[in-house]
């Protein structure tokens, strides 16, 4: 493929041949029709980490904006319908008003109702004040279908560090925005909101599955990049009344899955660009959930490779994962009712992996 | 004093002045120098480092850390290596010049400009320890 800018009529015919071919739409709705229809799922289109970056007056990076672009022109060829939509955080860079005004102008163009989680790199300019006016709460949930939704802002960290350490808030939000920066922080939820979250929760039938979709892992995977949650027990131990209970979380910029206990976890892929895996980090210790098969190492020298969004079906309480991939063969992770994991539909088994998927 | 002694004795003066008041062989170092060149090449791992997480050499905003946090995913212990979509046989920098070149939509830097070798300096330095595998995909 050539490196030449892609204008937006050539994109726009992309999407049409898309379309035309049925690639993407299909394959997902045979997942739908595959699902048990005596019971009742619920769906939706999540994107997540669009990045988008402001250079000076008009100008935005446009790598990150054609990946947002094609998520949502993507996500808008669903069918059936996905009951809602997700965005996932890290809408901006900076988090300056002109990219989240940006992101929110191309989010705009998406159908149906949308849910966003806040990202660091929303948040620590204004302390998520610009994008509470777009989005709205910083935390929140509601019921549907049967299944209790909630969203967090697990982004948070030390008061110190938030309040007191930095003169400003441009230069908070470029400490923070450095994903290796040792002068970063580690994320967290919270005492606050995990009051908020035990209050949520109280009352509710253990038999009601229940979603978190925060933008942090909820885990302690490696903490060098913020792949790591502070009270990651803590919001865990809130969850574990539940049957079925999965958290679905953004910030890693690659495919992650894992179970600990009655919850499943499950990353989503970003818009903008994708992460190493930390292994790939030979400096420091890291713990990747063993169940996790990596997504491809990244080809540079195709734009959107290893970026993408994903169609979320939760059917029975349980979370499954269609990865829709720009640049790969698509993948899905999904609820193995067998062994009581997510479980990556074709390359689960060793035998079954491609060179790609190793990383060093 | 002879003609000869006085020469000699100008001589090891002016190698006082010029080569300071320590005269090395090439076979002899000790621990003071080892520390002080390991200083020289630390100090040029930091204004790598300064360089792979700054916009400075794009034109739109992009740091190199932004994609590559730690230097990660460029292993440079596999270069000089085959890169298929060159068709040819490439050096580290290179696909330095390429990065800077389009997701920073910059200029490429000369190859032995002292930027360059300093991000090098630094993408080896987060990758020590590493065997070489030269050529490995
Ligand atoms: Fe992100
Ligand atoms: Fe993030």
């Amino acid at each position: 493929m050539s490196r030449g800018k892609v204008s937006r009529r050539d994109f726009l015919r992309g999407a049409g041949a898309l379309a035309a071919a049925g690639t993407l739409p299909i394959s997902m709705v045979e997942l739908t029709f595959g699902a048990d229809k005596d019971k009742e799922s619920v769906s939706f289109a999540y994107i997540s980490d669009s990045h988008i970056q402001h250079i000076e007056k008009s100008k935005f990076v446009r790598n990150w904006d054609r990946g947002l672009i094609r998520a949502v022109a993507e996500a808008n060829l669903l069918q059936p319908k996905p009951d809602f939509v997700m965005f996932g955080g890290d809408l901006a860079q900076l988090g300056t008003k002109e990219e989240l005004d940006h992101g929110a102008e191309m989010l705009a163009k998406l159908n149906g109702d949308l849910h966003c989680v806040m990202g660091e790199h929303d948040y620590y300019l204004d302390l998520g004040e610009y994008w509470s006016e777009l989005f709205g709460p910083h935390y929140y949930s509601w019921n549907q279908k049967g299944v209790h939704f909630v969203v967090l802002n697990s982004i948070l960290t030390y008061d110190e560090w938030t309040f007191d350490r930095w003169d400003s808030g441009v230069r908070r939000m470029a400490e923070m925005a450095g994903l290796d920066n040792p002068n970063g922080s580690p994320f967290m939820v919270g005492e606050k909101q995990r009051k908020w979250l035990a209050n949520d929760l109280k009352g509710l039938d253990p038999k009601t599955p229940v979603v978190v979709f925060s933008h942090s892992p909820i885990q302690k995977i490696f903490k060098n990049w913020n792949f790591w949650t502070e009270d990651a027990e803590q919001v865990q131990a809130l969850l574990k009344p539940f049957d079925a209970a999965s958290v679905i979380y953004g910030h890693v910029h690659q495919i992650q899955y894992n179970q600990i206990d009655n919850i499943s976890f499950n990353s989503v892929m970003a818009t903008a660009w994708p992460w190493p895996y930390p292994r790939s980090y030979v400096q420091a210790e890291s713990h990747m959930p063993k169940l996790t098969v990596p997504m491809n190492r990244a080809d540079p020298f195709h734009e959107r490779d290893a970026t993408g969004w994903q169609w979320i079906n939760v059917d029975s309480g349980r979370v499954s994962m269609s990865y829709s991939l720009s640049n790969n063969t698509d993948r899905v992770v999904a609820w193995n009712p067998k062994t009581g994991r997510p479980e990556d539909k074709v390359f689960q088994d060793k035998a079954g992996r491609i060179a790609p998927q190793t990383h060093y | 004093m002879n003609r000869k002694y006085t020469l000699i004795a100008v001589l090891a003066a002016a190698m006082v002045v010029v080569g300071g008041l320590q005269i090395n062989r090439a076979d002899e170092f000790t621990e003071k120098d080892v520390q002080h060149w390991q200083d020289e090449y630390m100090s040029v791992v930091k204004v790598g480092r300064d360089l792979w997480t700054s916009p400075e050499l794009g034109t739109n905003g992009v740091a190199c850390a932004q994609c590559h946090p730690n230097a990660a995913n460029t292993h440079p212990e596999t270069y000089p290596k085959f890169q298929q979509q060159l068709g040819r046989v490439i050096a580290l920098r290179e696909m330095i010049n390429w990065c800077i070149q389009q997701p920073l939509e910059g200029k490429p830097l000369a190859l032995d400009d002292p930027r360059m070798v300093a991000m090098e300096a630094y993408v080896h330095w987060e990758r020590r320890g590493v065997a070489l595998a030269p050529g490995k995909h």
